[in-house]
């Protein structure tokens, strides 16, 4: 399985810093971080521990709220979404692995507003691969990748994390 | 003598998942344990200002109830809601079968109004398999008590108090008390603790309350409470179901709490940390002191909110199997 060329813990010292100013510029002193599973928690620990916040991280598990559930139902992996407290008029800090088509994250604000009314919401990616079929873009990426229609990212964690890169069966 | 049903109509799709939950018979530990691990996340929405998801939107839900019941027909109605689907509730002992209309056409013209998923109670053993062969192909059927037959979701609740509780399954001492002659709890507990594997079930009963070939079900047999009771970890009472029963099975209420009734006494015999279980309704005085009911060991009320959680569980693998099934005929 190849590796991506993505060194992921040096992205994810440049979207700290990025983070860093955006949180200044937009005056948030006290973010609330959701990481979307299982990818999105590991990103979120990375980010939430650079930037010092002392407030647990929130985790969503956005099973319940996916849009393909009467294509595939559901999955049996499912596990609770955490959040450390109400999201009402919070500044939230949303992240995720990768943003592709934008239904993970429409799935995600969905279940957030299920929580509360945020004052407002940052969305953080490692990856943005483009393909989007939602009008939703990341505030703060690591990076952007094209892959071919054969080919699969997947983030390999929690520790060290690394993306790899893998071809579809049959697709060779 | 055990009821036992011929489970000729599968519960499980050809890819194993549930698109009916009719009994827990049968079943796999993992796929009682997926039942237990969703119904666990969906226990974890209660800290949501808006306690409802979005999966079962669009669908109809129709609580088919022949027998009279308030606690389950009114979880399962909650449960329904909570997966934001349309919920018709039927007391059909009082409406179409007292102007003669047959089973049969009452699914037909329920069918006919695009129900998805029909939550059956009744008082035959059989009726909800007898229900779930009739339907067609993309509906799913949740059995909510069938007879004397099983009664699954109770159960799965149960197993879910139970893992909450304790942590999980091995090792643990459970015993069943009360009548168990007339009760589908019971029946699907032990179905349900023996494939969680749990180390021993006991029931603990006087013997006119004691099915004959019980002990094929490969439990313990007790008619002294103070022996049955003795370092269990959960104690699970039964109703006494005195709709059932002809007076000649029980001597008298005060008779039957004297000697198998809970009481903190008896309760001492159990392991410290015991947990006492009860599916409700329950009758003070008869099955349980009210000491012990309301008691720091009592997990009643618990298992109340553990029912919505395991129904919404239930509820949305059947129509997630049942959604996989479709796709399956389709490409046949």
């Amino acid at each position: 399985m190849p590796s991506s060329n993505h060194n992921v813990d040096f992205l994810l010292l440049q979207m700290t810093e990025s983070l860093r100013k955006l949180l200044i510029d937009k005056q948030i002193s006290d973010p609330l971080f959701i990481g979307i599973r299982s990818g999105g928690i590991w990103i979120a620990e990375k980010l939430h521990a650079n930037l010092q916040i002392n407030e647990p991280l929130g985790t969503l598990d956005i099973s319940f709220y996916r849009d393909d559930f009467t294509r595939i139902g559901l999955d049996p992996k499912v596990q609770p979404s955490k959040l450390p407290s109400s999201t009402q008029q919070r500044h939230i800090i949303l992240v995720d692995d990768v943003i592709k088509t934008g239904r993970t994250i429409r799935a995600a604000l969905n279940e957030l507003f299920d929580y509360g009314r945020p004052a407002s919401v940052t969305l953080v990616a490692l990856l943005d691969l483009g393909c989007r079929e939602l009008p939703i873009s990341a505030d703060i990426t690591g990076s952007c990748l094209s892959l071919n229609t054969d080919q699969h990212i997947k983030l390999i964690g929690p520790e060290p994390l690394e993306l790899k890169i893998t071809q579809r069966p049959g697709s060779e | 003598m055990i009821e036992s049903i011929d489970h000729n109509s599968s519960q499980l799709n050809a890819s194993g998942q549930l698109k009916h939950f009719l009994t827990t018979e049968d079943l796999s530990a993992t796929l009682l344990n997926e039942i237990l691990d969703t119904a666990n996340s969906f226990l974890d929405m209660s800290s949501q200002q808006v306690k409802k998801v979005p999966l079962l939107r669009g669908k109809t839900v129709v609580n088919l109830f022949f027998e009279p019941s308030t606690r389950t027909s009114s979880t399962f109605e909650l449960a329904a809601k909570r997966l934001s689907a349309d919920v018709l509730n039927l007391n059909i002992s009082s409406s179409s079968t007292s102007k003669g209309e047959s089973l049969k056409d009452t699914l037909m013209t329920l069918e006919a109004m695009h129900a998805d998923m029909f939550v059956v109670r009744h008082p035959d053993s059989g009726a909800a398999h007898f229900i779930a062969n009739q339907v067609t192909p993309n509906i799913a059927v949740i059995n909510a008590g069938d007879g004397r037959h099983a009664h699954p979701t109770q159960a799965m609740l149960d197993m879910l108090t139970i893992k909450r509780c304790k942590g999980g399954f091995s090792g643990l001492v459970v015993a069943i008390v009360g009548d168990i002659l007339h009760s589908r709890v019971a029946r699907s507990q032990i179905h349900a603790l023996r494939t969680l594997g749990v180390a021993e079930i006991r029931v603990i009963a006087p013997k006119t309350l004691i099915p004959k070939d019980i002990e094929s079900m490969g439990v313990k047999v007790y008619t002294d409470m103070q022996q049955g009771i003795k370092d269990c970890d959960v104690v699970g009472m039964l109703r006494l179901q005195k709709e059932r029963m002809n007076s000649a099975l029980l001597p008298s209420e005060s008779e039957f709490f004297k000697l198998y009734g809970l009481d903190s006494e008896k309760l001492k015999l159990a392991k410290p940390d015991a947990i006492v279980m009860h599916p409700g309704p329950i009758n003070r005085g008869v099955e349980i002191e009210s000491a012990v009911a309301d008691g720091p060991q009592s997990t009643i009320l618990q298992q109340v909110t553990n029912g919505i959680a395991v129904r919404m569980a239930v509820m949305s693998m059947a129509i997630s199997g049942q959604l996989n099934s479709s796709v399956q005929r389709q490409y046949q």
